[in-house]
């Protein structure tokens, strides 16, 4: 069955398995409104040039359904949210992989514990700090919670490719006078690169297609509204109307898309040093 | 490198220097705080700033919210970017900075709490306390006394429809997900642009659910008898001359439709996963079953399915950790009304349309009961893996 031609076959029908529904999708985001809903988008291939082809359903759902507020308030809350807690990972990665220090064990232990707390169990105690505080509806407010929320994680994976740093590096450094502070900024941070990088796409996507905690700590409010709210938003106001629901769902993916496609290596690298020993 | 020793702590100059560069960090840090904590902070940053410039009626646009409100938008991320992450550097650095002047044994014991500092402050407010709150929270009433009420509903029959659901899902989204898994990777395995045919299982991964639900949603649609298919599956099921079927909808038939969405993602991350593992297998051990005459489906039921136990299990929890917590996909297609309701969902409408933060709370916590398990499994197993 090597390379065979069932074989190439079966492969071939899983990927166009694969594909068709997204593709459905972007092609109807581009039909006009009412023959999206009286022929089936795969006639686009035979009969191309009736279709109507338009950019209206676009236009319309950038403008007037808030996606393109939404798409900036998606940037605004994931950029800070993936580059805030590598920062503060890498540091604390770093003590707890190189700087002995009494209790780092079990406090190390701890944290890794923390992954096992579903997010669920924060949400009532931080959603009614930040309405004593003033923090909801805020991009501070939902910053801070990705920030912590994504820390178990960071600080985990960023230890896990620490700790293998090869020992000699250290121990020249600090023949060489250096202290742990420029050992981490001179050495271990230039090192762990692909490290960071493996997360910070992590997160970014995370952070991007998140739903839960943009909802409950940022609320639906049209002017902080992030993609994946706005987008549900739109499921629950015109569920029917297809040719908007197909153009907002194809915006909330193509920076994910992209950033997906340009890095995949760099995930897949992050996806495998958290699931399998190389 | 006597030179560097000797210059070792001076060389970032002399105490005052960071001494002073760390206060002035600290004022710029603090009002940039206030800036990002005020709702209106980015406006009405900007809106002062175009004071000075003389342009008074841009500031007046941008305090009754309009003008230009995306700059203000802007300089609150390049704020929050500055204070966020060059505030903690600054903090990082002035501190480290300060404490090697001291006497070898304090410094060595203060500055690894530097360093964990920020990470432990933060999990202690966002995790560690609003755990414990919950789970204390779950006991109480909406006056604050100790009740066992909100446990008790957890009987009711609408909570063990949620049950079943939750179990369904762990079972159909986990198999399913790890089954298609190890048949794309093994496929892709053997053919020759693997990498490329990955990348169409792999995709899905980058979408979010809402989006993937978006998706199926549209393959799933459903138009009265009449009227023409224009819902992928519909338009075949009907080719074959059945009715249509509200897929997304009708109970019973919108569980597995749901799940559905959720294996089609999901397949991509153990594909890849066990796309790795099973190159990992030695060839020695390939070639010698295959030497002693075994068909292809034995050499990988038998042969390569044993060597990645370790990994199938490690992907096996992580999938089912997904399942137990799904809500995405369920709040999107339904919200949980047709009879497809989930701890997590149903958590969300205690929360926000019922507010009863006693029974969310017994629901967070039953899902941190659930998943508790799943995740040791996970974490041990991962260990030993990494001590192979």
């Amino acid at each position: 069955m090597l390379d065979s031609l069932p074989l190439r076959i079966s492969v071939l029908v899983i990927c166009v398995l694969w594909t068709v529904p997204t593709l459905g999708l972007f092609i109807s985001s581009f039909r006009n409104p009412q023959l999206i809903t009286q022929t089936g988008w795969w006639t686009v291939f035979l009969h191309p040039f009736e279709q109507g082809w338009t950019l209206q359903n676009y236009e319309q759902v950038i403008g007037s359904n808030g996606m393109g507020e939404a798409f900036l308030n998606s940037l605004i809350v994931t950029i800070p949210a993936t580059v805030i807690p590598i920062t503060i990972a890498a540091f604390a990665a770093y003590a707890f992989a190189w700087i002995p220090f009494r209790g780092r064990g079990v406090l190390f232990i701890l944290v890794v514990a923390l992954l096992v707390v579903p997010l669920q169990m924060a949400l009532i105690p931080v959603l009614q700090l930040y309405s004593g505080l003033g923090l909801y509806g805020t991009f501070v407010g939902v910053w801070l919670a990705h920030t912590a929320f994504g820390l178990p994680l960071a600080i985990f994976l960023l230890y896990n490719f620490m700790s293998q740093l090869p020992r000699d590096l250290f121990e020249s450094a600090s023949i060489d006078g250096a202290s742990a502070f420029q050992t981490f900024i001179r050495i271990v941070l230039p090192l762990s690169i692909p490290a960071l990088g493996a997360f910070a796409i992590f997160q970014f996507l995370w952070v991007w297609n998140d739903l839960l905690v943009a909802l409950v700590f940022l609320g639906p409010g049209a002017d902080v509204r992030v993609m994946p709210t706005a987008l549900f938003n739109l499921l629950g106001a015109y569920g029917g109307a297809w040719h908007l629901l197909t153009a907002g769902a194809f915006l909330t993916m193509i920076v994910p898309l992209l950033v997906f496609l340009a890095l995949q290596r760099a995930f897949v690298r992050g996806i495998l040093a958290g699931s399998v020993k190389s | 490198m006597a030179v560097d020793r000797a210059q070792g702590s001076g060389s970032y100059g002399s105490s005052r220097t960071v001494l002073v560069a760390s206060l002035v960090g600290l004022i710029l840090a603090i009002i940039g705080i206030t800036v990002l904590i005020d709702k209106e902070g980015g406006q009405k940053l900007l809106a002062s700033v175009y004071d000075l410039l003389g342009n008074a009626a841009g500031a007046e646009a941008l305090r009754n919210g309009q003008g230009d409100q995306f700059f203000a938008k802007l300089l609150l991320v390049a704020i929050a970017l500055l204070v966020g992450v060059g505030g903690i550097w600054l903090l990082f650095t002035s501190l480290s900075l300060l404490v090697e002047r001291l006497r070898p044994s304090i410094r060595d014991r203060l500055l690894p709490l530097i360093f964990i500092a920020p990470a432990v402050l933060l999990l202690g407010i966002y995790l560690v306390y609003p755990a414990v709150r919950t789970v204390i929270g779950s006991f109480q009433d909406e006056a604050g006394a100790f009740t066992l009420d909100n446990w008790e509903s957890l009987t009711d029959p609408a909570f063990l429809e949620i049950l079943r659901n939750n179990i369904l899902w762990l079972l159909i989204g986990t198999s399913g997900s790890v089954g298609l898994g190890l048949l794309t990777a093994a496929l892709f395995d053997r053919i020759r642009r693997e990498s490329l045919a990955k990348i169409f299982v792999f995709l899905p991964l980058a979408i979010s659910l809402v989006g993937a639900t978006v998706i199926w949603k549209f393959v799933y649609a459903w138009q009265p008898p009449s009227q023409p298919q224009f819902g992928l599956l519909n338009a075949v099921w009907t080719a074959f001359g059945f009715e249509p079927i509200p897929w997304a909808t009708q109970f019973p038939i919108n569980l597995p439709s749901e799940m559905l969405i959720l294996i089609w993602l999901q397949t991509g991350f153990a594909m890849v996963v066990f796309s790795a593992a099973i190159k990992g297998v030695s060839s020695e051990i390939i070639e010698a079953a295959r030497l002693d005459g075994a068909s292809e489906r034995q050499l990988f039921l038998k042969v390569i399915v044993p060597q990645i136990r370790g990994t199938i299990v490690t992907v096996t929890t992580t999938i089912a950790i997904v399942t137990l917590k799904i809500f995405d996909i369920v709040m999107s297609i339904s919200g949980g009304r047709n009879h497809d309701d989930v701890v997590a969902v149903r958590m969300f409408a205690e929360m926000f349309q019922f507010f009863n933060d006693g029974r969310a709370a017994a629901l967070a916590t039953v899902l941190f009961i659930a998943v508790l398990p799943v995740m040791i499994l996970n974490l041990r197993n991962f260990r030993r893996q990494a001590a192979m």
